[in-house]
Order: C-alpha cells, then sequence, then structure tokens
C-alpha cells in the first residue's frame, strides 16, 4: 500500500477530529485512491466549506480552500472553470452541503460540473456541538431536539440523481477498501460525481442518543454491509434511542453513472477542439 | 483611441473590466445591473474569458473567489438585494486576501424597494456589510467614462493589494448613455507572484509594503486558504498575536498606500465660501450648480471623492477649512455625512441636503440650497 504521508501536511498536526471520528479513514480511503489514479499532487485542489469534514483540507498537502458555510460547490465551480486542468474535489458535511448549501450543491450537479465532491455525513452538526441537520433521523437526539427530532430527514443520493448529478455514490466509512474504490471511480469519471460517505460522530450523535462510541457505530455500518437494509421512510427511532443506525436502510454502491456533457462555462472555443 | 462611442454605464463597465485583463465573470441576474452580464457574455469568451451564471449573488462571489485563486482576475456585478447576499464572501476575500471586483448598481432600498430607481443606499454597506474588522476600498464613478475608468482601476488595485475593490453606482449611471472616447489600453497592475523555485511557499508572507505574494491554485506551490484567522503559513490560528498582525496587517497595506487608493476630484475650491460634497451621480449635479452659482456671483466649489472608502479624510477637511459651509448632499438619508462631520471636526458649518425617494438631486435643487445659504437663509 502506498504511504499515504505522502498528500499529509504533518506539519499541521494534531488534528481537530474526535477520538472515535471516523472521517480520518475516509481521509486515508481518498488519499489511496489519489494515489492509485497516479493524479499529479500540485494540480488537486480541495475545496471545503465549513464544518468537522470541511477541515481535513487543511491537512492535506495539495491546494486547499477553506471557504464559507455551505459555498464549497460554487468555489470549486468557479476554481474549475478557470483552472479545467486541475482535479477539483469538494469535502463537505451533511449540514454543509445539505442545509445551507443545498442550492450549491443541486446546482453544481445539475450543471454536471467536472468535480468530485465527497460529502461526510455524520447525522449532526458536530463543529457546532452537536444540532440536529437535515440528516438528523426522524426522533434522534440532537441540542437542538432535546425530545427527538421531528423533522424528517434528506436522502442525499435521492436528491443528487434527481438533481442530475451523472455519478452519485454511497459507501459506509467502516469499508475503507470500497471507499477507495468508489472514490477512485468518481474522481475518474468525466463530470460531476457525488459520493456520500455515511461516517460516524460519537461525540455527540453517539453520546446524546446512547449508541455507543466510534467503534459501535461504525459496528453498526457493518451489519448494514451484510445487506440488513429497508427503504429509508421504514426507519423511525423508538422511545429517543435508535432501533438502528442512521445509515440503515440506505442503498449503497454506485447508485448513478451516466455520461453526459461535461459544463465548462460560456467559453470560446479552443483552438484545438475546433 | 477608437473614437466616440454612445454606450451605457454598464457597458463601459464591462470594456473598463476587459481592458483590465478581466478573464472571469460568475454573476446572477438583478435590475440595475444586468447588462453587464448580458455585455459581458457576449465579449469575454472570444477573449478567451469564461462566463457563468450562477445560482444566486452568494455562489456568484464564491465562484469569482474560486477563478482568483485559480489566476483569474475575475468580477461579478449586482444591485442592494444581490449585494447585501455578497456581504460573507466579501469579507472573506479581504481576510483569504482574494483580488476581485464587485459591481454594485445601487437602486432604491432598503429591501427590493425601488428597483428601476437611483439611489446612493448602499454607501455604508459597501464599508461595512460584512462583520469584523476589515479594510475596504470603494470606488464611485459619476459618469459613463468614469466608469471605465475606476473599473480599470478596481482590478488594478485589487491585484496590487490582494482585496476585494468595490465599484459602486447608480442605476442612472448604469443605464444612461453617454458618448465616451475610449484608450486603446491602459495600464494593468497584477499580482505579484512567488518564483516557480521557491520550496515551501508560505502564501501570507507579507512582503515589504503588506502585500503577500499570490500563487495560483495549480501553478506547482501547494497552499492553504481560509477565512479563519490564519498565520503567515496560511493555517488557522487562535493565537491572538498572530489574529492581531494579520488584522492590522490588512488594514495598514492599504492605509500606507492611500496616494494609490484614494481619488478627490476638487472644483472651485480654492476661494469658496461654500463646498459642496457629492459623489456619484449627485457630484456632477454638484458641479453644474457651483458652475450656475458661480454665474451669479455666489463662491461656490465641490469636493468630489472618486474613492469614498478609505474614506478622503485630508481632502474634506481642507475643503472644510476653506469654506464656511459645506451642503452635504447624498441619496439617502446621510450615509457619508457622518465621516464628512467627523473630519471636518466643525470647522465649517454642514448643511445635509438628502432624500432617498428614488428621484436624483438635481442641480437647480443644489443652486437653491447654495442661493439660500449665500442669502443668508439657511
Amino acid at each position: 500500500m502506498s504511504d499515504v504521508k505522502t498528500y499529509l501536511r504533518e506539519w499541521a498536526m494534531p488534528h481537530v477530529l474526535c477520538p472515535g471520528c471516523a472521517h480520518g479513514i475516509v481521509l486515508r480511503s481518498f488519499l489511496t485512491a489519489v494515489d492509485q489514479l497516479q493524479l499529479n499532487q500540485d494540480k488537486v485542489a480541495m475545496v471545503a466549506g465549513i464544518g468537522c469534514s470541511s477541515r481535513l483540507a487543511g491537512y492535506v498537502d495539495f491546494c486547499t480552500l477553506h471557504g464559507t458555510h455551505g459555498r464549497a460547490p460554487a468555489f470549486a465551480t468557479g476554481l474549475k472553470l478557470a483552472r479545467p486542468d486541475l482535479d477539483v474535489v469538494v469535502i463537505t458535511g451533511d449540514g454543509d452541503g445539505l442545509a445551507i448549501g443545498g442550492n450549491h450543491l443541486i446546482h453544481a450537479a445539475r450543471r454536471n460540473v467536472d468535480i468530485t465532491v465527497l460529502m461526510l455525513n455524520n447525522s449532526i452538526y458536530g463543529m457546532t456541538g452537536g444540532q440536529a441537520a437535515p440528516t438528523t433521523p426522524e426522533g434522534a437526539i440532537a441540542s437542538t431536539t432535546p425530545t427527538g427530532n421531528t423533522e424528517p430527514n434528506f436522502d442525499a443520493c435521492k436528491l443528487l440523481i434527481g438533481a442530475g448529478a451523472s455519478f452519485v455514490a454511497r459507501v459506509f466509512a467502516v469499508n475503507p477498501l470500497e471507499m477507495t474504490k468508489v472514490m477512485a471511480e468518481g474522481l475518474d469519471h468525466g463530470g460531476f460525481s457525488f459520493i456520500e460517505v455515511v461516517s460516524d460522530c460519537p461525540e455527540y450523535f453517539g453520546r446524546y442518543n446512547k449508541v455507543g462510541g466510534g467503534a459501535e457505530m461504525l459496528n453498526w455500518m457493518a451489519v448494514r454491509d451484510e445487506g440488513v437494509a429497508g427503504p429509508l421512510s421504514e426507519k423511525r427511532f423508538v422511545n429517543h434511542v435508535p432501533v438502528a443506525p442512521p445509515a440503515l436502510g440506505l442503498e449503497t454502491g454506485v447508485l448513478q453513472r451516466e455520461i453526459r456533457n461535461v459544463y465548462a462555462g460560456v467559453r470560446g472555443v479552443d483552438e484545438d477542439e475546433s | 483611441m477608437t473614437g466616440a462611442q454612445l454606450i451605457q454605464g454598464n457597458e463601459a463597465c464591462v470594456k473598463g473590466a476587459l481592458a483590465a485583463g478581466c478573464d472571469f465573470y460568475g454573476g446572477y441576474p438583478i435590475t440595475p445591473s444586468s447588462e453587464i452580464a448580458e455585455h459581458m457574455v457576449r465579449l469575454l469568451p472570444e477573449r478567451g474569458g469564461v462566463f457563468i451564471q450562477m445560482e444566486d449573488e452568494i455562489a456568484s462571489l464564491a465562484s469569482v473567489i474560486g477563478a482568483s485563486l485559480g489566476g483569474a482576475k475575475a468580477m461579478t456585478a449586482t444591485s442592494g438585494p444581490g449585494f447585501s447576499l455578497m456581504q460573507e464572501h466579501i469579507g472573506f476575500a479581504a481576510m483569504a486576501e482574494v483580488p476581485c471586483v464587485i459591481v454594485d448598481v445601487m437602486r432604491g432600498g432598503p429591501s427590493t424597494g425601488l428597483p428601476t430607481s437611483p439611489s446612493q443606499g448602499d454607501v455604508m454597506q459597501a464599508r461595512w456589510g460584512t462583520h469584523g474588522d476589515h479594510p475596504a476600498i470603494v470606488l464611485a464613478p459619476s459618469s459613463v467614462g468614469e466608469v471605465f475608468d475606476l473599473t480599470v482601476k478596481a482590478f488594478n488595485l485589487s491585484e496590487r493589494f490582494r482585496t476585494p475593490v468595490i465599484v459602486l453606482y447608480d442605476e442612472i449611471i448604469g443605464h444612461t448613455r453617454e458618448s465616451v472616447v475610449l484608450p486603446d489600453s491602459v495600464d494593468v497592475s497584477n499580482r505579484v507572484t512567488p518564483h516557480e523555485d521557491i520550496e515551501d511557499f508560505w502564501p501570507k508572507k507579507a512582503l515589504a509594503d503588506g502585500v503577500p505574494e499570490m500563487a495560483a491554485f495549480g501553478d506547482g506551490h501547494r497552499f492553504h486558504v481560509t477565512g479563519l484567522a490564519h498565520d503567515p503559513r496560511g493555517f488557522p490560528t487562535n493565537d491572538p498575536t498572530v489574529a492581531d498582525a494579520l488584522i492590522q496587517r490588512l488594514h495598514r497595506k492599504i492605509d500606507a498606500h492611500l496616494d494609490e487608493a484614494v481619488e478627490v476630484e476638487e472644483y472651485m475650491l480654492d476661494d469658496a465660501d461654500i463646498a459642496i460634497f457629492a459623489y456619484g451621480i449627485v457630484g456632477r449635479s454638484g458641479k453644474e450648480a457651483v458652475e450656475r452659482a458661480r454665474a451669479v456671483g455666489i463662491k461656490a466649489g465641490l469636493v468630489r471623492p472618486l474613492t469614498i472608502w478609505p474614506f478622503p479624510n485630508a481632502e474634506v477637511r481642507a475643503a472644510a477649512e476653506q469654506a464656511d459651509t459645506m451642503v452635504v448632499a447624498e441619496m439617502n438619508l446621510g450615509q457619508l455625512i457622518g465621516e464628512v462631520e467627523r473630519a471636518s471636526a466643525g470647522r465649517a458649518e454642514i448643511v445635509p441636503h438628502l432624500r432617498a425617494d428614488g428621484e436624483p438631486i438635481t442641480p437647480s435643487a443644489l443652486l437653491d440650497v447654495l442661493t439660500k445659504i449665500d442669502g443668508g437663509h439657511l
């Protein structure tokens, strides 16, 4: 296996993530995918929003932009249009990507801008202290839903397929090899690729909902990967204790794959194309 | 020179941007600025640039910042409601030191207000609209020709100081067609880039003038850009000493070079008893009023900032030293008048002439004010 340290800013560590958080596993899988594809390190740009997952951008030795909350797909769109030679990767979270930034995400998908979005879904706002997110399951406890969340939650992949994303996949942080495989495919995809990574937040989601620490939460995902799942809408939380992990009921793997015109902005015709 | 052209202010803005080297435009439609996007989409691609219509104004300025980090000279244009949405990213660009140009063609407010009527209601928002202590450079042209000149200047200042620069004019200037003769070429400033051989490039390590070199993403230097307080290496920190050094430098890099940014027109001020302070379209009414007043023997003059931020304190103070009375004319309910009062510090009596009803301030109205002051009736 390659040494992913090549792609890390070790001088910037220690990092800000909590013990038990799976985001580091996700990052390693991503860097392994970058290495497998032999992407030019100088030509990889990672664009992040605000939140725990977005902070990962600070620790990778690429060109990295830690922007504003939810707007990473818009920054990335401008960067990709100005610099088509770059591999532009957005790293975002479920609150960043689906709440404050939902509009930018669906429009980037609709345009089919050639960027890759990694959305790390931990079902809660971690950075700000455990508030409910659009992905928090009904019934789950968060600091802003002390008696249980009464809102329905998003299925991010269905949203993105509906918006026209040409590559959509969902992977679980418990499965690094599958993550790497799918991320490599997403990076290689010509057009907009969206990969939802179901990660965990033991510090807030796990603690508030009394569902254990990082190991227990990851174990749920392992159970899911044996194929126990029903439709999202059938999953409910009972007595504020999840009967199943938030990830259960979600389809995994590559859910959408199509080739269509890549949007590069309104630009003159390059001479070598004419 | 290319000969006289009859063009709109918004069109002059596009021509100025292109002359300055603009190669990226990201925008969202809004009256009365939309002609900028409409002209840009026709002219920019054939010059090798890229145009995109984004999903909102927040995304527009985000795309502009992203493009600028990729090495592009980038701009957007909007009006009041969209300008409000851009505030967060104006702050980001100031903090992360990303050159970009934002044009705000002012219309009546608050809120959706008076979409096709002029206003100068955004001058304080242009200075203080985004949160935190940040520097601001805001230019206020008063004619179609000046829109061209100051759009060029906006790009040059943004590249020179690695900071967002705002061009602020109103609906009248945006939509009025005037005959202008534009230069074939203009002086162009470009951001200073680091030598490609530099190992371990630090994106926020300032040169002697307070401005750091700026590499483009993808050109060989790998570095971090963030809106968090950060050290010279560009990495986030909570260290008060490091944060203070950054915030102070963001201001100092501009304050130490005010002569490059601040431009003021002084007209018949030398012997003036009454000075009009006006900017943008009102500056033109002011000049006409001064000429008419002089014709009837009233010693009037004009101080017209083309740069409203940083505020031209010295020039306003000098005008207040000369004149007994200063008429501050604004198409708002009094925004820069507070700055005039502060800068003049009691050296002249300040007389406001303000309106925010979507109608312009006319030369006749200002002449009337001058006449009354001269006659001791005001």
